[in-house]
């Protein structure tokens, strides 16, 4: 009986609520203990709510709670399963490091208090998220986070840049919310209900392989998780994202809310088996995301532009596994990913905070003297993301792309792009890695790098351990984290069982690359003089090959103008024109030029009478009613 | 206790005795007008708390003939759905008037005209002659009309004149309906006429009649939702009117619409209405798309608040010609959620206005710095309008686009685009007026909100909070009213609701009659006995 889990909620949002209201007298640190404490609790109750999933002796639960929705049949309900357990597990885990680290990292700010506030809303309302058992309630989830990530990324509001991609990541999440509202419509007249239980159970017996119906909802669904998980066309919000504090871009930009759309997908596995069109879309969008934002990292100079397009490229690996069917290794890459991409922006955060705000990696270089738990621990994150072996990194897109391979036919392009993504992955991580911590200083005059506070440094370790066992979960000589999803993921076809010829090959040859792509990145960056970087591609690379102007000038300038038009013509022209005529009529024939007030009145009383008549006998005689 | 009655007089003894004030004691004004909304608000409670759940039919009935000969009577009562409108009306009345410290000009006319107009919206609520409907309907207007025409702004003359000339259209078009219906009601039950709403459910109307008859309700109540393209005084009406005029406005008075289409077009004329709905659900998603998409262009904060209210008014008449349970109850949970969100961001629009005098977003600029609390709520009531989960607005939203798909499948997807369009308004406003370095140096040592202010608002906070939450007791008030309107509709046509998530257990699905106390009624078939008249045509 887990029963209590609504505790896992409720904690954070009064964390919130003190913060809130009582942030100020709190003042600091108080204010960053309690929140990191709400969300340590959060930790330990749901590992030890959850621990029984990994020893196989606990079976998911349902746990209703009260009646939200009556007409739509929506209960307040949670659904505790593995998968569940391994999003609580991430959030609160990560989510705790994080709030200890902003302890420190937050020092000194004005509105301090407030900001836990955010954090502590933000890791209530994603726990909503994962732990629905439905689709509405997930929704709740899904849009309460996107209420948070706007409130961290403004959290600088007076800094127009920072309130502008607030805005902006609100509004582009809310261009995906609507295909994800449009498929609860469809999944409401299809099945009369949200809840995941009865859809999972009835959709494959209803419906075929292949039905429009189910396609349709997959689709649209998709569109919601391609917003959140900044995929094609939609990932343009979470470059600007990192606004936010550097702690707001580690938690919610990288490791938790941006993975919520592939966790969607995973936990609606049981509809994408049965739209295989779906599967092969999500698929190609999840790779050429990977790709296109691998190709932008490597031109960006601030070093959270490339961890951000960094995530847009990881989370497109995460997309193409869940569009393959590979909901395992898919959710076993997020796991990963959680770590040790939150490591790197708390590691960057740790060196951005070092020299004082600069985030240009031309202005760095040789931190690795001056701050040696950040470089060893980031070097950790930097072999897991570019896939060297053991780190986990290797473990989880190793498995993706060997997924991918083995269904061979045109899925081996999706393959190809996979690992020409994973070659400049490695290359672009490098020249990160390399820029920042190896060379010479490069940092401006005055500026003392300095290792950062045992609050920030702690976090840092506790990530890179994590970062270095993970992997160990799920190697493929004991498939454990797919057996212990396996009650998530009940219905849902079980994955080839593995050639082991092939997988070490291919292994082996992804690992090729990823070594020429680091080899490629170490030499290309430890030359003295460093390559200079403007040629048309580092250009438009750097730019982002300009999707931000083209959105800008084909769909906002001209939506509105549209909107322009309403307003200015068909409103005050097209209708009040013709309710001026009226109006010049009834000045005319009612006040006869005395005063405007009592003449109108008059008219409004004896011209209401009159019609009234008329129209009552225009009525009786030819409406039929008598 | 005929408290439904009490309902309509309180607020028009409350007018008297602001009336009675001395003049030279300016200072009572306010505070007297605020003490008179209290037993307004205290009787709506009462009736909250007394009605009984799980039943359609109508309550606290009150009934007495006025002109036997013509079927002229007084006759109230409420049920599940226009209980939610008396309660909306009951809460903002004290907080426009709380909001209304700025008037100083006439002031004890105006809170006297408030409570008229308090007086006259609890009359349309609650009557169930329709002659008397009518007639409150129109005093409505009078004072509102002074409202803007006196306390309003620059352009008061104009906008107070498109209000009137709008809705007096209309009501001609209502007057005569109604008259023509009563005539044919008299000849049904061998009467001269009879305004008498039950009287009306009882009788059979051919289908060209209803036709007629639908579309001269129609267009009263299509000019006061107001639906697309009869908006168009609506922005000019909000903009002039004084804080407490836009409050009761949006709030309440466009309610009236929503309401009468509710009441009497799907409950009177169900062929017609059947016929009709795609015309009018398609009008009310023009006007969500239309009103968000004019809304964003808007200079004017006052102008922006109320394109959306163009914008949700959609949401509400979707909602109500998707003719499935879902979207009936969620329109009226979104009626009474938008008179909390929207009158939340107008008073919060007022409290600012009071301050600089200027509604030119442009004229503003990272006001959160320079009043945190107020830009807090201001953002709260703007994603309560943009119906963020967990607040009431989505509750509503939701429900109805569920529900809308069910039967109206392209006109619900076209309608979701609202969703973003309210976003992008609301949030470009918030970031213009809010964020970013004050740049007008006019708004230096503006005044911070005072706690008089946030008394004003915390209520609508946690009431807009708390149906977001936990919507359920609401839904099951509204529920049983709306399933019998929808019963009438299938009863007498071939239109089939759809089922999804309707209650499988629902018994009571009659509409009752209303029940009288003490008194027997003349027009037949409103006794007090349970169930067995009433909704026979």
């Amino acid at each position: 009986m887990v029963d209590y889990l609504w505790i896992l909620v409720v904690l954070p949002l009064v964390g919130a609520a003190i913060n809130l209201f009582l942030g100020k007298r709190l003042g600091e640190p108080l204010a960053g203990w309690i929140a990191f404490v709400v969300v340590a609790i959060d930790f330990i109750i749901g590992m030890a709510a959850g621990v029984g999933f990994i020893t196989g002796n606990t079976v998911p639960e349902t746990v209703y709670l009260f009646s939200w929705i009556p007409g739509l049949g929506v209960d307040a309900a949670i659904l505790w399963d593995p998968l569940a357990f391994l999003l609580v597990f991430i959030v609160t885990g990560v989510g705790s490091l994080i709030h200890l680290y902003s302890i420190g990292y937050m020092h000194g700010d004005e509105r301090y208090p407030r900001f836990f506030a955010y954090l502590n809303l933000f890791i209530a309302s994603m726990l909503i998220l994962v732990l629905g058992a439905n689709y509405a309630i997930m929704f709740i989830g899904w849009e309460l986070v996107g209420l948070s990530s706007y409130l961290l990324i403004s959290f600088w509001f007076t800094k127009p840049a920072a309130a502008a991609a607030g805005k902006k990541a609100f509004i582009v999440n809310r261009i995906g919310d609507w295909g994800f509202i449009v498929a609860l419509m469809i999944i409401f007249a299809t099945f009369g209900t949200f809840d995941f239980g009865t859809i999972f159970r009835e959709a494959p017996e209803m419906f075929m392989v292949g039905s429009a119906t189910i396609t349709a909802i997959t689709l649209l669904l998709f569109v919601g998780a391609a917003g959140k998980s900044a995929q094609i066309p939609l990932y343009v919000w979470l470059p600007d994202a990192m606004e936010g504090p550097t702690p707001v871009s580690a938690l919610i930009h990288a490791a938790t809310m941006v993975t919520a759309g592939v966790f969607m997908i995973a936990r609606s596995a049981v509809l994408f088996e049965l739209a295989p069109t779906t599967g092969a879309i999500v698929a190609t969008v999840g790779a050429l995301t990977a790709l296109l934002a691998a190709v932008i990292a490597i031109a960006q100079t601030d070093i959270k532009k490339v961890l951000a397009y960094s995530t847009i490229s990881q989370l497109g690996y995460m997309v193409l596994a869940v569009g393959v069917g590979a909901y395992s290794a898919g959710m076993f890459h997020l796991t990963t990913h959680a770590f040790f991409k939150a490591l790197l922006f708390l590691g960057a955060g740790s060196v951005i905070h070092a020299l004082a705000g600069e985030q240009d990696m031309w202005k760095m270089g040789g931190l690795r003297k001056a701050m040696p738990i950040t470089f060893i621990t980031m070097a950790a994150a930097w072999l897991a993301i570019v896939g060297i072996f053991p780190f986990s990194g290797f473990w989880s897109k190793d498995e993706i792309l060997y997924q991918t391979f083995d269904k061979g036919g045109a899925w081996l392009i999706l393959w190809g792009i996979g690992v020409v993504a994973a070659l400049l992955t490695a290359f672009y991580m490098t020249r990160l890695f390399v820029l920042t911590f190896i060379g010479k200083p490069r940092w401006d005059e005055g500026v003392e790098p300095h290792e950062s506070p045992a609050t920030m440094t702690i976090p840092l370790i506790l990530l890179g351990v994590a970062t270095l066992g993970i992997g160990a979960w799920n190697t493929p000589f004991r498939f454990s984290f797919e057996h212990f999803l396996e009650p998530s993921f009940e219905g849902v076809p079980h994955p080839a069982p593995i050639d082991w010829t092939l997988f070490v090959v291919l292994a082996s040859f992804i690992l090729v690359i990823a070594i020429i792509g680091l080899a490629w990145g170490w030499w290309r960056y430890t030359r003295d003089p460093l390559p200079v970087e403007d040629g048309s591609f580092w250009r438009n690379a750097l730019a982002a090959f300009h999707v931000d102007a083209f959105y800008g000038k084909y769909i906002v300038a001209p939506g509105k103008a549209i909107a322009s038009w309403f307003a200015d013509f068909v409103d005050p022209k097209v209708i009040d024109g013709a309710a001026h005529g009226i109006g010049r009529g009834v000045r005319e024939t009612g006040s006869g030029g005395s005063s405007i007030q009592t003449g109108q009145v008059r008219w409004y009383a004896s011209g209401m009478a009159f019609a009234g008549v008329v129209l009552v006998v225009l009525f009786l005689l030819f409406g039929g009613g008598i | 206790m005929p408290v439904l009655t009490l309902l309509v007089v309180l607020p028009l003894v409350g007018a008297l005795i602001v009336a009675l004030l001395p003049t030279r004691r300016p200072e009572l004004f306010l505070p007297v007008a605020f003490l008179a909304t209290i037993p307004q608000l205290v009787v709506a409670g009462y009736i909250a708390v007394e009605f009984e759940v799980g039943t359609a039919e109508f309550q606290f009935g009150e009934s007495q003939v006025l002109f036997e000969s013509l079927g002229i009577g007084w006759l109230v009562a409420v049920d599940g759905i226009s209980l939610f409108m008396v309660g909306i009306t009951a809460i903002l009345f004290p907080l426009a008037v709380a909001a209304s410290r700025s008037i100083t000009y006439q002031a004890k006319t105006f809170f006297a005209l408030l409570l008229v107009l308090q007086a006259g919206v609890f009359g349309v609520f609650v009557a169930l002659d329709l002659l008397l409907f009518f007639a409150f309907f129109e005093v409505v207007l009078v004072p509102m009309y002074l409202l803007i025409r006196i306390w309003g702004s620059e352009n008061r003359a104009y906008a107070a004149m498109k209000f009137v000339l709008f809705t007096a259209v209309g009501s001609a078009f209502l007057l005569a309906s109604i008259i023509a219906l009563a005539i044919i009601t008299g000849d049904q039950i061998g009467a001269l006429a009879s305004f008498d709403f039950r009287n009306m459910l009882s009788i059979e109307i051919t289908r060209t009649a209803q036709l007629w008859l639908f579309a001269g309700f129609a267009i009263a109540f299509a000019i006061k939702v107001p639906l697309f393209p009869f908006h168009t005084w609506l922005p000019d009406a909000h903009t002039e009117a004084p804080t407490a005029g836009s409050v009761i406005l949006a709030g309440v008075l466009l309610k009236m619409g929503t309401y009468g289409l509710l009441r009497f077009n799907l409950t009177l004329f169900p062929e017609a209405t059947v016929d009709l709905a795609l015309l009018m659900a398609a009008l009310g998603v023009a006007g969500i798309v239309y009103g968000g998409a004019v809304a964003i262009v808007q200079s004017d904060i006052k102008r922006l608040v109320a394109y959306s209210s163009v914008s949700h008014m959609g949401f509400i008449v979707l909602g109500t010609f998707a003719l499935t349970s879902q979207g009936l109850e969620g329109s009226i949970f979104l009626a009474f959620s938008h008179g909390l969100t929207t009158g939340m961001l107008f008073l919060l629009v007022g409290m600012i206005y009071d301050r600089t005098h200027t509604r030119r977003i442009a004229d503003y600029g990272g006001l959160a710095t320079l009043m945190p609390v107020f830009a807090g709520m201001f953002l709260f009531a703007a994603f309560a309008s943009a119906g963020l989960p967990g607040l009431s607005g989505f509750v509503g939203e939701f429900t109805v686009l569920i529900g809308s798909y069910l039967t109206l499948p392209a006109l619900a997807i076209i309608a979701g685009f609202g969703v973003i369009l309210a976003a992008i308004y609301l949030l470009w406003a918030y970031e213009r007026m809010f964020t970013g370095p004050v740049t007008n140096s006019k708004l230096d040592g503006i005044r911070r909100l005072g706690a008089r202010e946030i008394v004003i608002l915390v209520p609508l906070v946690l009431l807009i909070f708390a149906l977001g939450v936990y919507p359920s007791p609401m839904f099951d008030r509204i529920e049983p009213s709306v399933e019998a309107i929808l019963d009438r509709i299938e009863l007498t046509t071939d239109y089939d609701v759809p089922e999804f998530g309707r209650a499988d257990d629902q018994i009571d699905i009659e509409y009752g009659p209303v029940e009288s106390e003490g008194e027997a009624d003349s027009h037949g078939g409103g006794d007090s006995d349970e169930g067995d008249h009433g909704g026979n045509g």
